[in-house]
């Protein structure tokens, strides 16, 4: 019996073959906290006498939830981040650099590497085949100090996905109905493998939103082989010698095998208040916004804003909807500005705010009055999310957030004009 | 060990949102003031009534969302002695293990809020006093138990210096 992807890269780490249900020590080869769980794993760490880093290199203290700080504790929290990194050479990636999990992408994740991240969304480097999990600042501050922690290997789910997606359907859409399909706990403590020939197919932009929301429906990792286009995209960084081929055995045993025809999917949308309540663009078509956010880990990247400035080109955001835009990173924020990408959406009426997090964790940068309806391109729609527990919030793709900030009202990104011309 | 006290009862899919807010991000490094808002948004009055010693019990798929470990650090801070539900996210177990909160999968349909209950941690039995019922949690994985008897995992690595669960 082979191996999954799962079990291969923990198998080739830990230097002997491992199987789904073992537990492992393994080394870690990036460790990562953001200012919203770092200084916890600092304090810990002060606790115990270990203010220390197996490998400062690639242990990285993010400062992208509340950044640029919109308040004195979270700036003496700031601080404390920074003061670590210099006592103990670990990384920093300080406001206005961007979100963690878009630069671990650009500058750290690999093949094979082992990444542990405070932060749930970490899973998002599965896309270049990477063993990455998001942990507990406790967790990650002793991964970060003794360069290794324990895992259970998990089992896997392979999702297979065949067919070409359609017009104004992207990986936004297929990981949402996913999730719709396994529920928001479908794969608790599982890993999930993508595979089949639309995964093939998709760009490393796309890979990155569906290993994104992994843990959506509770996954631990969210895989997808190495190939060309892993190949590709680590070059474009300067990377190419991070590159290794890594896939699943033929034979492999998975759990469950989940077949999804991307040919059928629609634009789809998750509803208040649970990323599994999902429905096609086609059932919620006239709902009322008030804001809409374009960016974070999920939907950031320069490919996203590419889209919406597409399809919000020469118009205007509606009247009484603010349109908040947040690159990715400062990387996708300086392409967006030489692509004049930048320029159409503010034109449009966009407000278009320094890399991070922005809204998505409801800290600054968009907090929803009483009664507020947002549609965000971002991975989480729980009550509170954007920092009111009376707001109510939608996920859907940026094509459906573009063509819904110009309308006021969930709609259907196929019916705008202009939209076909960028895929 | 023996943990008697009473149950406030919550649904399906408590949020770390709902148990440690992102609108409060600004106190995580003020634990005992982000306590008192635990839970607030899924119910606004438990942290003023929940009494020491009592128990948290959720549905399916507690503590989903962000890695957040302030999420079960202020539920034990607000003095809940577990956490009991039909499943767990997996980051909050994890979590709450590392915490040293004890966390205890049952079916939570037998309980009804405000139920005193008696749990038995070395065994997993929960004794529904009020309803007279036995309900059995599973064990906690080996590697679980060892972290919980030093006290968590900060106090394990302080310990032994390193990392030793295999």
């Amino acid at each position: 019996m082979g191996l999954t992807l799962a079990e291969k890269i923990l198998s080739q780490r830990v230097g002997r073959e491992v199987r789904a249900g073992q537990i492992i020590v393994c080394d870690v080869d990036v460790a990562l906290t953001q200012d919203g769980t770092g200084p916890l794993a600092v304090r810990q760490l002060e606790k115990i006498g270990m203010e220390k880093a197996a490998r400062p290199e690639s242990t990285i203290l993010f400062i992208d939830h509340a950044a640029p700080s919109p308040r004195k504790e979270l700036s003496n929290d700031h601080m404390l981040l920074r003061s670590f990194a210099e006592k103990t050479g670990c990384r920093l990636s300080d406001v206005g650099e961007g979100v963690c999990h878009q630069i671990v992408a650009e500058d750290y994740a690999a093949p094979g590497k082992v990444i542990i991240g405070a932060d749930s969304h970490t899973c998002m480097a599965g896309a270049l085949a990477a063993f990455a999990t998001g942990m507990g600042s406790t967790d990650v501050a002793m991964g970060m100090a003794l360069g290794k922690t324990w895992f259970r290997v998990p089992e896997t789910i392979r999702i297979e996905v065949n067919g070409e997606l359609p017009v104004g359907v992207y990986a936004k859409d297929l990981i949402l109905h996913l999730v719709g399909l396994l529920g928001a706990d479908g794969a608790t403590y599982k890993a999930l493998e993508f595979a089949g020939e639309t995964i093939a197919a998709m760009p490393m932009w796309e890979r990155l939103t569906l290993a994104n929301m992994a843990v959506e429906a509770g996954a631990k990792v969210g895989l997808i082989a190495s190939d060309a286009v892993t190949q590709e995209y680590l070059t474009a960084q300067g990377r190419p010698e991070d590159y290794k081929p890594l896939a699943a055995d033929s034979d492999a045993n998975y759990e469950r095998v989940i077949i999804i025809d991307a040919a059928k999917l629609e634009p789809t949308l998750a509803a208040p208040h649970t990323v599994d309540n999902t429905y096609p663009v086609t059932e919620l078509v006239g709902t009322a916004i008030d804001q809409v956010f374009i960016g974070s880990c999920t939907n950031g990247r320069l490919e996203d804003l590419a889209i919406v400035a597409s399809i919000m080109s020469g118009k205007h955001v509606a009247a009484k909807v603010r349109c908040i835009v947040v690159p990715a990173s400062r990387k996708v924020f300086l392409e967006a500005l030489r692509l004049d990408y930048i320029e159409t959406l503010v034109e449009a009426g966009a407000i278009v705010l320094a890399p991070g997090c922005g809204p998505c964790v409801g800290v600054h940068e968009g907090i929803l009055g009483d009664g507020e309806v947002s549609l965000n391109t971002s991975n989480r729609n729980f009550q509170g999310r954007l920092g009111n527990p009376q707001g109510s919030i939608y996920l859907g793709s940026p094509a459906v957030a573009a063509a819904s900030a110009l309308t006021g009202v969930i709609t259907d990104p196929r019916e705008v004009l202009g939209y076909a011309a960028y895929r | 060990m023996q943990l008697t006290g009473n149950a406030w009862k919550f649904g399906d899919n408590i949020s770390t949102d709902h148990i440690a807010p992102g609108r409060l991000f600004h106190l995580r490094s003020n634990l005992p003031e982000l306590a008192k808002h635990v839970l607030e948004d899924a119910d606004p009055e438990f942290a003023a009534r929940v009494a020491p010693g009592d128990f948290v019990v959720g549905g399916t798929n507690f503590g989903l969302g962000s890695s957040r470990e302030h999420a079960p650090t202020i539920i034990k801070l607000a003095g809940v002695s577990a956490v009991l539900a039909k499943s767990f996210a997996r980051i909050f177990f994890r979590n709450a293990i590392n915490v040293g909160l004890p966390v205890l999968i049952c079916d939570t349909d037998q309980i009804a809020a405000g139920d005193r209950l008696q749990i038995d941690l070395g065994t997993g039995t929960i004794h529904n006093l009020t309803q007279g019922r036995i309900l059995q949690a599973p064990p906690l994985p080996d590697v679980m138990i060892r972290l919980l008897a030093d006290g968590g995992l900060a106090a394990h690595v302080a310990k032994h210096g390193d990392l030793v669960v295999e």
